[in-house]
């Protein structure tokens, strides 16, 4: 079936399964920071924002969200350009294996731009759908706070 | 002086011209800015916390993992596995699997040489038994291989793996480590291949996949000398690493035929090895190169895929990728093997040690994979904590068919420190001291020895070493002061400080620990530094990067020796073609041995820098320094790096400056730490909150502070989460039932107590700038701090994990029967 799937503002018209998996499209397109975790919606590794909103890759049919606004780590910034979110990842150590951080990246992105200023609570809410094995948390946490403008420190 | 390196020429996977990354196409050109970012002036890198060198690839998704690699004509590997936990294959035929269109190749024992070896990546030869093979006409547990075909498209493979049939004679399993060595038990590995290659005891015919026995003094004699004895058994449960990428490797073949196996491992070289062994091609025919790698834990010390997606590649004459599923990845991959562990202590009314057993079963499950050694570390990472004259350690290692042991960050120590921390703690409560100060009372201290260091190695005696570095003191004060121990401890185990209701207890427990840095006169790691025209390294290492940051740590250590920015080391990790041999990414090495390897190899380059300078500027180099990128004379005279470069390049007797270095350590310098929980147990219900948590880590010098607390809080987080909620349930027929994210429970960012972590600073005088390991040890203190918090706001002894509320539950009826 073809559909038009706009990612990162860019639309690719494109003639796909109507089984395909969104998570299976955005890595053949190239956006590979769309990562392969557990397929079944249980680990956050394959986390876009669709209109702003998280979702999970692995979990959604390309063919369900047509036309609508994609977002992958790879449109928040690039080298020497980086996103104040990214920026804040490397800052605070967020990051070891990075193979979960694009999918954590997305969802602080989403909670961000919906509450500017979260309490603890809120953030760890928002981010108990993304895995992560590395970095017990600790300074992924921080670094949501810095990137909300608390500077890594707890309530 | 070395030879100079002129063979050198590293080639990063996305420039390799056979393999295809993914590139974004809506993302501008990623290295066109960092071409134009000013360096920043030079400082000191040792000792800071330097942003990783990949991270703003990592963050903006444009450096690759071996899943974001693809090649032209690439197939879907995908393995047929057995439903069965023990039986022999009578009949299995392929050919309607064969004839489906889009299926180029399908795999069974039939097809590939039947080559004994081991999965385990480790030191040659290897402590793990010859016992596994590609594919067998026997299969060992719920999951074993049976068949595996390599097709154009995931459904057709799926389609193919439905067309194969196999006939099996099902064997009566075991499922049970205590059952393995029962008379009549059934022989899981009857095979005749089945052997060990170094002198270590091993009996397949009785299940017995290893064993390692040490004695010091007398045990009989300590124990009558005892005024008191504590004997107690516990069981470490199985788990799995649950590294956030599963295996995956994809095989291709470069423009001369090679093979080339780009794969997430954290031991290159062994895999080559062990691939070039299991299908019997040699070994100059094999490149690995690894990635980005996302996470490890110990499951990619293990050779399991590589030699399976190599034979489907070579059997297609086309790439084929593998990946595992979640699943997979969970049952049918390694596991931490689980462990009966009995502590028996004796000890006079002053608290004086007079003896120490620990009698281990270990489970290795259907294969042998790091059996020995694994159970080796149980004495060698726990019993030299606590200097005892009467020993006996007694570890024995079976079969049975359940999910396969291997490496798991911990490896043993995990398991041990478990049941030895607990009994510490009972001894202590018995003798009727806080048992905070009766650690202080025991444990071993900088210049002390242990004989269980020359007695106890990995499948041999090994090396003789005294305390170099312990500053475990001051992890014991200040964890104590971060978690309240002293006003806490006494009041809770009393029951006077509870303010709400009677059904809710607190209670804060402790333990101390220590592990290694690096196997010692077993590991070697190596480093290769080259110099180009700017004054910039290629810094090219063996050390496997897994998303540790070693190599950042690795680049700040060669910047400090010789004077430059971390930025201007361009580090290369890992491929078998370019890089130097390193044993890889385990037993806590790369900071401490590949780290060792920088500096030597550094410092090799520091003379030919200094002689070339010497030469240009016509100075004597003594009293010479490198500094800024600079070497600055005795006089003040500075000639800058990018000068001395283009010289030796280009100008007079011109050569490359460049260096190979190896190292291996004589002694394993441990690390010591101090971890305190603090609870809150409803004993209606047996849910306990964990409410705080502080480790006090003596590392030695932090390289990289930053890097040094990810790795304790990412530790301790696991650690928790094997506490209270990771869990193995098999069915009865040995089928692994939580083998998903939903039942097998990792921890979330919800299940976090408030979590302290403590640098304490020592200097260890063998380690790179003072350096020990803080990779592993900080997983182990989770499980016995958390028990010993439990039984101080219940009476009741955990002795089996997870700490689940039927658990603690029953443990609180039985405790107050």
């Amino acid at each position: 079936m073809n559909i038009n799937l706009i990612v990162n503002g860019t639309t690719h018209a494109l003639d796909i399964a109507p089984g395909a998996r969104l998570l299976d499209t955005l890595r053949q397109l190239g956006y590979t920071s769309v990562k392969f975790g557990c397929g079944e919606g249980t680990c956050g590794s394959c986390t876009v924002l669709l209109d702003g909103a998280v979702r999970l890759a692995c979990i959604t049919f390309t063919a369900q969200v047509a036309g609508r606004q994609i977002t992958t780590a790879e449109g928040l910034g690039t080298h020497g350009h980086l996103h104040p979110l990214q920026q804040a990842f490397l800052d605070e150590g967020a990051v070891q294996c990075g193979y979960c951080t694009p999918g954590m990246l997305l969802a602080t992105k989403a909670l961000l731009d919906c509450n500017p200023a979260p309490s603890d609570a809120d953030i760890t809410r928002a981010l108990d759908g993304n895995r992560c094995r590395c970095t017990g948390y600790v300074a992924i946490l921080n670094a949501v706070r810095r990137a909300a403008g608390r500077h890594g420190e707890a309530e | 002086m070395k030879a100079p390196l002129t063979t050198l020429n590293p080639l990063p996977p996305s420039l390799h011209p056979s393999i295809s990354p993914c590139s974004a196409p809506a993302a501008p050109d990623p290295i066109a800015p960092s071409l134009h970012r000013s360096i920043p002036p030079y400082a000191p890198a040792v000792g800071s916390s330097v942003q990783k060198l990949d991270g703003a690839g990592l963050v903006t998704g444009t450096r690759k993992f071996v899943d974001d690699f693809t090649a032209p004509g690439m197939l879907v590997g995908k393995i047929l596995t057995s439903p069965h936990a023990h039986a022999r294959i009578t009949r299995i035929d392929t050919r309607k699997a064969r004839a489906l269109p889009g299926v180029h190749a399908v795999l069974c024992y039939k097809d590939l040489p039947r080559v004994a070896h081991t999965t385990a990546g480790q030191g040659f030869p290897e402590p793990s038994p010859y016992d596994t093979f590609v594919f067998d006409h026997k299969v060992r547990y719920v999951g074993d291989r049976v068949a595996a075909v390599a097709a154009e498209s995931e459904g057709i493979a799926d389609a193919a793996l439905a067309l194969i049939h196999v006939e099996y004679e099902i064997l009566p399993a075991i499922l049970d480590a205590k059952q393995a060595r029962l008379p009549g038990a059934p022989v899981i590995h009857d095979e005749p291949e089945a052997r060990v290659v170094i002198p270590i005891e091993y009996d397949p015919k009785t299940n017995l996949a290893g064993r390692v026995r040490i004695d010091v003094g007398d045990l009989a004699r300590g124990l009558a000398d005892a005024d008191l004895v504590v004997t107690r058994e516990f069981k470490a449960h199985y788990a799995q690493h649950c590294p956030l990428e599963p295996h995956v490797t994809l095989a291709l073949f470069d423009e001369d035929g090679r093979l080339v196996l780009v794969t997430s491992t954290q031991v290159p070289f062994h895999a080559r090895r062990i691939v070039a062994q299991a299908l019997q091609i040699p070994l100059k025919n094999i490149r690995v190169i690894k990635p980005r790698i996302g996470g490890g834990f110990g499951s990619k010390q293990e050779v399991f895929l590589e030699q399976l997606c190599a034979a489907l590649a070579l059997a297609a004459k086309r790439p084929v990728k593998i990946r595992y599923s979640r699943e997979d990845d969970i049952a049918r991959s390694r596991t931490r093997h689980e462990m009966y562990v009995t502590i028996t202590l004796g000890a006079k009314r002053d608290g004086t040690l007079t003896a120490m057993g620990m009698n281990v079963l270990s489970n290795t499950g259907a294969y042998g994979a790091h059996a020995l050694t694994v159970a080796s570390n149980c004495g060698s990472k726990v019993l030299p904590l606590y200097p005892c004259a009467n020993v006996v350690f007694d570890a024995t290692v079976v079969y049975t068919n359940l999910p396969v042991g291997g490496a798991y960050r911990g490896y043993g120590a995990t398991q041990s420190a478990f049941a030895m921390e607990c009994a510490l703690d009972e001894l202590a409560h018995k003798l009727g001291v806080d048992p905070l100060a009766y650690r202080q009372q025991l444990h071993i201290r900088s210049g002390q020895t242990s004989p269980i260091f020359a007695k106890l190695g990995e499948g041999k005696a090994g090396v003789q070493q005294s305390i170099g570095s312990c500053n475990l003191e001051e992890c014991i004060t200040r964890g104590a002061a971060a978690i309240g121990w002293h006003e806490k401890y006494k009041a809770y185990i009393s029951h006077k400080s509870h303010s709400g209701p009677p059904h809710l207890r607190r209670g804060v427990g402790m333990c101390t620990l220590m592990q290694g840095s690096s196997i010692p006169e077993i590991d070697m790691g190596a480093a290769s530094l080259k110099m180009n025209e700017d004054g910039s390294f290629n810094l090219l290492v063996g050390a496997t990067d897994l998303g540790t940051g070693s190599d950042t740590i690795l680049a700040q250590i060669a910047a400090d020796v010789l004077g430059v920015d971390t930025t201007d080391m361009l580090v290369y990790s890992s491929d078998t073609d370019m890089t130097p041999f390193d044993v890889g990414a385990y037993a806590s090495s790369t900071t401490y041995l590949s780290g060792n390897a920088v500096i030597k190899t550094a410092e090799t380059i520091k003379a030919q820098l200094l002689r070339v300078a010497a030469e240009l500027a016509g100075k004597d180099s003594a009293g010479a320094a490198l500094r800024d990128k600079h070497v600055v004379f005795a006089d003040g005279t500075r000639v800058p790096f990018a000068e001395i470069a283009c010289y030796a390049l280009y100008q007079k007797n011109q050569f490359q400056i460049a260096a190979t270095e190896s190292y291996i350590s004589h002694v394993s310098p441990p690390p010591f730490s101090a971890h305190f929980a603090e609870v809150a147990v409803d004993t209606e219900t047996g849910e306990v909150n964990l409410l705080k948590y502080v480790a006090a880590v003596d590392c030695g010098a932090e390289i990289n502070p930053q890097l040094a607390r990810g790795q304790t809080e990412g530790a301790v987080v696991n650690g928790i989460g094997y506490a209270l909620c990771e869990e193995f349930i098999f069915d009865r027929a040995g089928r692994l039932i939580t083998d998903s994210f939903m039942n097998y429970k990792i921890p979330s960012t919800r299940d976090l107590p408030e979590l302290v972590t403590i640098h304490v600073a020592s200097h260890e005088p063998t380690g790179p700038f003072g350096a020990k390991s803080v990779s592993e040890i900080s997983i182990n203190g989770a499980l016995p701090a958390i028990a010993n918090a439990i039984f101080n706001a219940t009476g009741a002894r955990l002795t089996d994990g997870p700490f689940t509320p039927e658990r603690v539950l029953n443990a609180i009826r039985a405790a107050h029967q």
